[in-house]
This record gives structure tokens, sequence and C-alpha cells, in this order.
């Protein structure tokens, strides 16, 4: 092959530089200790992973896969039968279509989050509107809860779960599904036996992904969820912040990198295995 | 699949319903936003009448103009080093077998938590004792944007049959004119297309530069500047900025769609 | 083997990119003889930096920072590298001495201190301004909707263990030392206790706080009293006026276990390249007329006498705590560096913070 190494070398040196070694550096960290007024103190301990099993840290841990596990089932709920829709379009509409759900998920992440603030705030159209219908009595805040953060999640990676699973959809073999109606096959079997299992690296690349970048989220529940809802971002960014913190902050990021890895190398095994 | 007419015309009407509903969910939001940012009132209970007072507001402020010039600064100087890295690193991988410790490398800063990555940067600039501005936060977007161009080149490359460039040269022509005429006009949609991905991810950046911007208003990013803003609670200049940065990244986005259709679609 | 020409272009391609960065480094590098002031959003008259440009002929790059942890995350990073005058609370202002980062106050370039009140000379964090300026002091209270309360609130403990009608309608700093502070004075403690026991009962009731609170919030409770989504908050004394100046009906009250008494000042790093006009920065700031100017706008207390002198009698009647003297102010327990003891009080923060 004549691949030219100096092709990749820029590159890759830029990634090593700027990805390796300060993700390195965050590793070294997580061993050492804080100093008195925030920085470094080049001193061994283990204390930083002993303090990360505590019950309340693993607690928040918890909470937020559970958090993410939410929005990860409310935006395959919502994203199947949308893609399902989209794929069962005219083919000059589905690229239309594509693009109109994908346009929402370029946008500024932060103003789509506070894009909920104004909807859900005590001043904001649904809670009006819930007075204005009867609903309730009083004008309510519905921010600052697990729900409302679980919501902006879902709101800004539905897009993406879509797309996944369009794109296994649009690889289903028309045949197969002739194939089980003409065997007999209601409608709903053939979905379940058929085309949902030879739709599951979509299903799993999307879960993952929505999964993956919602543990780790930092804005969405510092926006919505007001300091009461606390997921493991939001942790990592108060320890490199406000608590000046940087060892403790370095080692929770290291359990957050280590989850993330496993839930990858696990979807790349189902799908291997899936081929 | 596309040939296909749906089995019964109830599913397909709930389908049809179904995902109505989903794109009403994903763009009430915006369109809402939108709407409140020509209230002249800016509160959501009150319309007061069409008015454009609150972008006068947003485009009189010297932050805001200062703040949008360092964003695209850095989204500028960011996507043409990474789209000619990026680009770089696609052509050299394609040819090569595949490495699943490349391919990691490659994919790693689509996925570390963006979170994770501004600490690792910060920790990194601070401990060499770097003067943070806005070339530490170029430096910083090229890493998340590199691993993106790569990767939209890689699957226009995937299409890619390179034993024309082998008969290209074959019937003389030169590498550079192989390049020129053969490689360059297949895969210019695709850098092209990467290009403007890195340019809207880089503009709507956030996390990262807040962790790795110098002190003062010349290194602060637009979005750096609507946190801060939102911090302070719902205002009707928020509304109107987020409209304008909306419009924009729509434009960006359906411009590149343009250019290249299949670029957006992933392809594994 | 590789296609020379091909990789040349790409090469020059980013040369050409790393030249534009670099000369947009080279522009983007502040210009001699400007400072760098950071500060937080709506601490000081908007105009300020642009009035003090002009009388002084030095530009002033304003940068802020929502808390002093913040700032002080960062200015600890960089060991000051950038910055010339920050606005930090006085605990923070003495662990930047501690650190070796700030220049010290060279009292003949700031003639007006001599407008401070004697009291602000005397400050236990820094007793006769040697490595700090003050700039606002002032308490941390109640700030409450008088027309929603049946009893007008008198006690932290109205705050940290309210009645069932209050449940859902309390917001509280989030803030370290503040947050710390409000259970430390309820229980009768120091605001600057260093008994671990004690840091930790006092996490433990505000753990049992945060059950009942609306939200942690620094920057909007006022605003959450004013739209009716909180009865109760706990405020600093200047920016409960904030609300009192949309809503009467709001007042603002020093519960009866006390206050502290906190002081926010101007410190100069000691890595600034323009001491001199950091000094001139802050005598402009401490002018009479520039004081007065800065309370009519962020109503807070400066401790500047012949600034205090000047305010207007009918903003100190809308405003009551704009009237508190000097010696009712003396009476809080000023915060003061707690050293090692910091990160006993950060933990706990984050314990209280993210219990559920």
């Amino acid at each position: 092959m004549r691949a030219p190494t100096a092709l990749v070398l820029p590159g890759l040196a830029w990634l090593v530089v700027f990805m390796l070694v300060p993700c390195g550096l965050i590793l070294v960290y997580a061993f050492l200790e804080r100093g008195t007024y925030g920085g470094i103190d080049w001193l061994f301990t283990f204390d930083n992973f002993v303090r990360g099993v505590e019950p309340l840290y693993v607690s928040i841990l918890i909470d937020s896969a559970l958090i993410a596990g939410s929005a990860t089932a409310v935006a395959l709920l919502l994203g199947y039968p949308a893609a399902w829709g989209i794929a069962r379009a005219a083919p000059r509409w589905q690229t239309r279509l594509l693009v109109l759900v994908m346009l929402p998920f370029w946008s500024n992440y932060l103003i789509r989050t506070y894009a909920w603030i104004v909807l859900l705030n005590r001043e904001g159209l649904i809670s009006r509107g819930l007075v204005d219908l009867g609903v309730i009595d009083a004008p309510v805040s519905l921010l600052y809860t697990a729900p409302s953060v679980v919501v902006g999640l879902v709101y800004n990676y539905l897009p993406f779960v879509i797309l996944s699973i369009y794109a296994s959809l649009q690889r289903l073999d028309p045949s197969v599904l002739e194939a089980s109606e003409d065997l007999g096959a209601p409608p709903w079997r053939t979905f379940v036996r058929v085309v949902l299992p030879l739709t599951m690296p979509g299903v799993a690349a999307g879960a993952v992904f929505v999964f993956v970048l919602s543990i780790g989220n930092f804005i969405t529940p510092d926006l919505l969820g007001g300091g009461r809802v606390v997921m493991v971002g939001n942790l990592i960014y108060d320890q490199f912040l406000s608590a000046r913190d940087w060892p403790f902050g370095a080692a929770l990021s290291l359990a957050l990198i280590a989850i993330m890895m496993g839930l990858l190398f696990a979807q790349a095994v189902a799908t291997n295995r899936g081929r | 699949m596309a040939a296909e007419r749906p089995a019964g015309t109830r599913g397909a009407l709930a389908t049809r319903l179904w995902l109505g509903g989903v794109l009403c969910f994903l763009y009430c939001p915006i369109l809402v936003l939108m709407a409140l940012s020509f209230n002249r009132a800016g509160l959501p209970t009150v319309w007061s009448g069409f008015g454009l007072n609150w972008y006068a507001e947003l485009i009189e402020s010297p932050e805001i103009l200062s703040a949008a010039r360092n964003t695209l600064v850095v989204a500028v100087a960011s996507t043409l080093i990474a789209t000619a890295l990026g680009t770089m690193l696609a052509l050299g991988v394609a040819r090569r077998a595949p490495s699943s410790a490349l391919d990691a490398l490659l994919f790693a800063p689509m996925i570390i938590p963006d979170i994770v990555l501004a600490i690792a940067l910060l920790s990194f600039y601070s401990l060499l004792n770097l003067t943070l501005g806005l070339h530490s936060i170029i430096a910083s977007h090229v890493v998340f944007n590199i691993a993106f161009v790569c990767a939209v080149v890689r699957t226009r490359l995937k299409h890619f049959d390179f034993a024309v460039l082998e008969a290209s040269e074959d019937l003389g022509a030169s590498r550079f004119t192989t390049f020129r005429r053969v490689t360059l006009p297949m895969i210019l949609p695709g850098v092209l297309a990467g290009a403007m991905l890195a340019f809207t991810l880089s503009v709507d950046e956030f996390i990262i530069a807040f962790f790795v911007a110098g002190p003062g208003e010349s290194s602060t990013t637009l979005p750096m500047r609507i946190y801060s803003m939102i911090r302070f609670g719902v205002t009707p200049e928020i509304n109107a900025m987020a409209t304008i940065v909306m419009l924009f990244s729509f434009t960006l986005v359906l411009l590149s769609q343009r250019l290249d259709r299949s670029a957006t679609l992933p392809d594994d | 083997m590789h296609d020379p020409l091909h990789a040349r272009r790409t090469r020059s391609a980013t040369r050409l990119s790393t030249a534009c960065a670099l000369t947009l480094v080279a522009g983007s590098a502040v210009a001699d003889g400007s400072l760098v002031v950071s500060n937080w959003d709506g601490y000081m008259p908007e105009d300020l930096p642009d009035r003090f440009s002009e009388a002084s002929g030095t530009d002033v790059e304003v940068s802020f920072h929502a808390t002093n942890e913040e700032i002080m995350g960062k200015v600890v990073a960089s060991r000051g590298k950038g910055y010339d005058v920050l606005f930090v609370s006085s605990p923070f202002a003495e662990a930047l001495h501690e650190l070796d980062l700030l220049a010290p106050i060279d009292r003949a370039k700031i003639p007006n201190l001599a407008n401070l009140y004697p009291q602000a000379e005397e400050l236990a964090y820094d007793p006769g301004n040697t490595f700090s300026v003050p700039y606002a002091w002032g308490t941390t209270g109640l700030c409450y909707r008088s027309d929603r309360l049946a009893e007008a609130p008198d006690s932290w403990q109205d705050l940290l263990d309210p009645d069932e009608s209050l449940v859902g309608r309390t917001t509280m700093l989030a803030t370290d030392r503040w947050l710390m502070g409000a259970g430390l004075l309820a229980r009768g403690y120091s605001v600057n206790e260093t008994d671990p026991a004690r840091i930790e009962q006092v996490r433990d009731d505000l753990v049992a706080t945060k059950r009942t609170l609306l939200a942690y919030d620094d920057t909007t409770f006022y605003s959450k009293l004013v739209s009716g989504e909180a009865d109760l908050v706990h405020a600093w004394d200047g920016w409960c006026n904030y609300g009192i100046a949309e809503n009467p009906d709001i007042r603002y009250v020093v519960p009866e276990e006390g206050s502290d008494l906190w002081v926010d000042t101007m410190v100069i790093m000691k890595s600034s390249e323009n001491v001199d006009a950091a000094h001139g920065f802050i005598d402009y700031v401490l002018g009479a007329e520039t004081g007065q100017w800065v309370v009519e706008n962020i109503m807070y207390k400066v401790p500047n006498e012949a600034a205090m002198g000047n305010i207007d009698p009918a903003m100190l009647e809308s405003f009551p705590n704009l009237a508190m003297t000097p010696d009712e102010l003396m009476q809080g327990e000023q915060l003061r560096d707690l050293g090692e003891t910091q990160k006993a009080y950060t933990k706990a923060v984050t314990e209280i913070t993210s219990s559920r």
C-alpha cells in the first residue's frame, strides 16, 4: 500500500498532543492530592477513588444512569415510529424529512436547552396554558426536577436516534418483510420477530449514543435542574470550578470514561455478533 | 422499503401522525422562542405587538458583537486547521488495513464527554503554564473537528475505488494530475461538508471554550456569553440572540446539505 | 513514496492556517497600558470602565466571573497571568495573599483611601488594607415577600426549617461560605468554624434543608420573589434591593442569630504589567462621585464615607439596608480565609448540593 505516513502524521500528532496527553494527565491527577487553595500537590494517594465509592457519589452515578436511561428509553419510543414513518414515505420526501429532523440537532445546544426553560418556567407557556385550561389553579414551575432534565435530554438527542434507526430500516430487505406476510404473520408479529431484530444495530447505536452523551452531560442538568438535579457532569464541573478539587474531579472523570467505554465495547460486541 | 406501500392504511396514518407529532415536538420550542423574540413586550404572557427592538439592543451591544467576532475567528481558524489535518488523515487511513487502535483514536474525541475533554485540556495548558486566550480555544476545537472531518471524508472514501487511481497512473498521468483530476473532485464535496460540520460544531461549542478561554472580553465566545446571559434568567435579548443563532445554523446546515447529500447520512 | 504535490498542498494549507492563527494570537494579546479587570456581572456600573478610560487614558477590558471560586480557580491555575485587578470577596483576597499572588497596595498612589470609613481600614482580614481595598460590604440575610408571609421571619431557622406553607418556596445561596454560613450561624457557631464535628453537624442540617428548597440560586432569587415562585430567599442585602425595586412588598432582614460581614475587595495581581494603572483604577473607584454612582447603580453599600454621605435620603428610605451604619455592620463576624479547613467546607458543600 502506498499509503503515505506523512499524510497521517500531522493529524495524529495533534490528537496525541491535545487529546491523549491531556487525558493521560487526568489519569495521573486522579492519584494525586489537591493543594490547599486548589491546584495539585504531587503526593500519591488513593483517597480520590476511596471517596468516589462513598454512597453519596455512587448514588449520584446511579441517578445519572437512571436519568440517562430514561432519556434513552423515551427517545427510542418516540424515535422508532418516527423513523418508520420516514422510511415509509415517498423517496423524495425521505431526504427532506430527515433534514427537517436533523436541523435542530445541528443548532446550538445551549439554546435548545434554554428553549425548555422558557417553556417550563412558571411564566412559561405550558404553565400558563394549564392554568388557562383549568387543569391547575396557579402557575407552577415545571423546572428543577429530574423529569425536566429528561425532557431536555430527549429533546436534544432524539434527532440522532431517529437518524440511526432510519439508517437501519433503510437497509431492510423488503423481500424479507413480504415473505413474513406471505407466511400469514400479522403486521405486529412481523415487526417484533423480523423487523426489530434486523434493525437492532441502528437501535443499539442510537441508544448508546443517547445514553453516553446523557450520562456525561453537564449543560442540561445545570440549566434545567437548578442545582437540585446533580449528575456526574455537574459534579465534575463543580470539582474543577467551585470546589477546586482537581484530583477528585479527575477520578470522577475516569469513572465516567470507564462506564462509557464499557458500553461502547458491549455495543461493538453485540453489533459484530449480529453480523 | 422504498417502493412499499403500507400494509394497513390505519397503521400508515398512525405513523404519519406520530411523525408529525415528533416534528412538532422538535420545532415547537424553537418556534416559540422565535415568536417571543419579536414580541415587543418580551414577556411570554403578553403579546404587545411585533417589534425588532430586542434585535436592535443586541446589535448595539459591544460585548455581543465582540463575542460574535471571537466565535467566528475561532471557528474559521479551527475549521481550516482541522479540515486540512482531518482530510489528510482520512486519505492516509483509507488505504491502510483497518486498525482498531487507530479507529479508537479517531473516534475518541467524539465520544469523550466534553466536560472531561475540557478539564483535561485546562489541566494540560495549566501544567504547561500556557497563557490562555483565543488560541487555546482554537487548538482545543481542532481536536474534535479533526475527528468529525476525518469521519465524513472517510465515509466518502468508502465508495472510492482506489483502483481508479492506479489505472490513472498506469495510463501515464502524474501523481499530481491524478490527485487533481481524480481524487480531489471525488472527495471535495465530502471535504467541504466536513468543513461546514466542523465550523458549525465550533460555533456552537460551549463547555471547552468556557474552560480554556483566557480572561476578558477578547477571549469570550458567543456561547460563553449566552450561557452567562441564561444564568441570569429568561430575557428577551436571549430570545433574539437564540433566533439569530438558530437561523444561522439552519442556513449553514442546509447549505452543507446541498453540497453533499450523502455525507450527512451515517454509513455504519 | 508519497505524492509530493498533494502533500505539499495540504502542508501549505496547514502552514497558512497556522500563520493565521498565530497572527490572531498576536493581535488578541492585550495592548500595552491597558488593564484586565475581573468582576461579577452587573456588580459595577456598566459605564465605569469607559469613564475611567476617558479620565485616565488607560483602556479597561472587563472579564466576568460568576463566583469567587471560579476566578480563584482560573487565577491559581495561571498564577495570575492575564489579570490586573480582581474583585474578590475578603476570604479569597486573603487566600490570594497567602499564595503570594498579590501586589502590595501603595497607599501613595490611592489618595482616595482617605474617603473610607475608619472601620474599613481596620478589617480583620487585612488591617490597614495592605493587599486589598474594600469595594462594597454588607450582610447576608433573608429576603422575603411581606405580603405573602403571615409573620416576618426573624431567624435562620425560618429558612432552614421552614413552615409547611413555605416548603418548595425558598431558595438558598449556593456558594460555599454563605451556604455554610447560614447553617453555622443558626447553631451559634462561628462563620469561620474549623471544628470538623461541627462542620459535619451543619452539613447534616443543610442536607435536611435541601429537601425543602425550590432551588439553589445565587443570581435570580430576587426575580423568583417578584414572580411569586418563591416567598423567602437567602440573599445578600444589596441583591435583595433589586427585588425591592421591583416590588416594594419585598423586605430584607438580618436574622436574630446574626449575619456575617462580607467585604468585596479589589486586589492587584503581582503578575500585572500595569501596577500603576491598576492603582489608578482603584483610586478612581474610590472617588466620592464614583462611589455614589456605584451605590445608585448596584444598590449595595460601599465603605466610602464620602460617597455614602451624598446618597439621596429617599433612596435610603426605599432601601433600608443601605442605611446600615458601619458600626452596625461591624457587629457581623467577618469572613476569613480558612486555610486547610477550606477542603472540609467544599467537601461538605458538595455533599449537601448533591444529596437527595
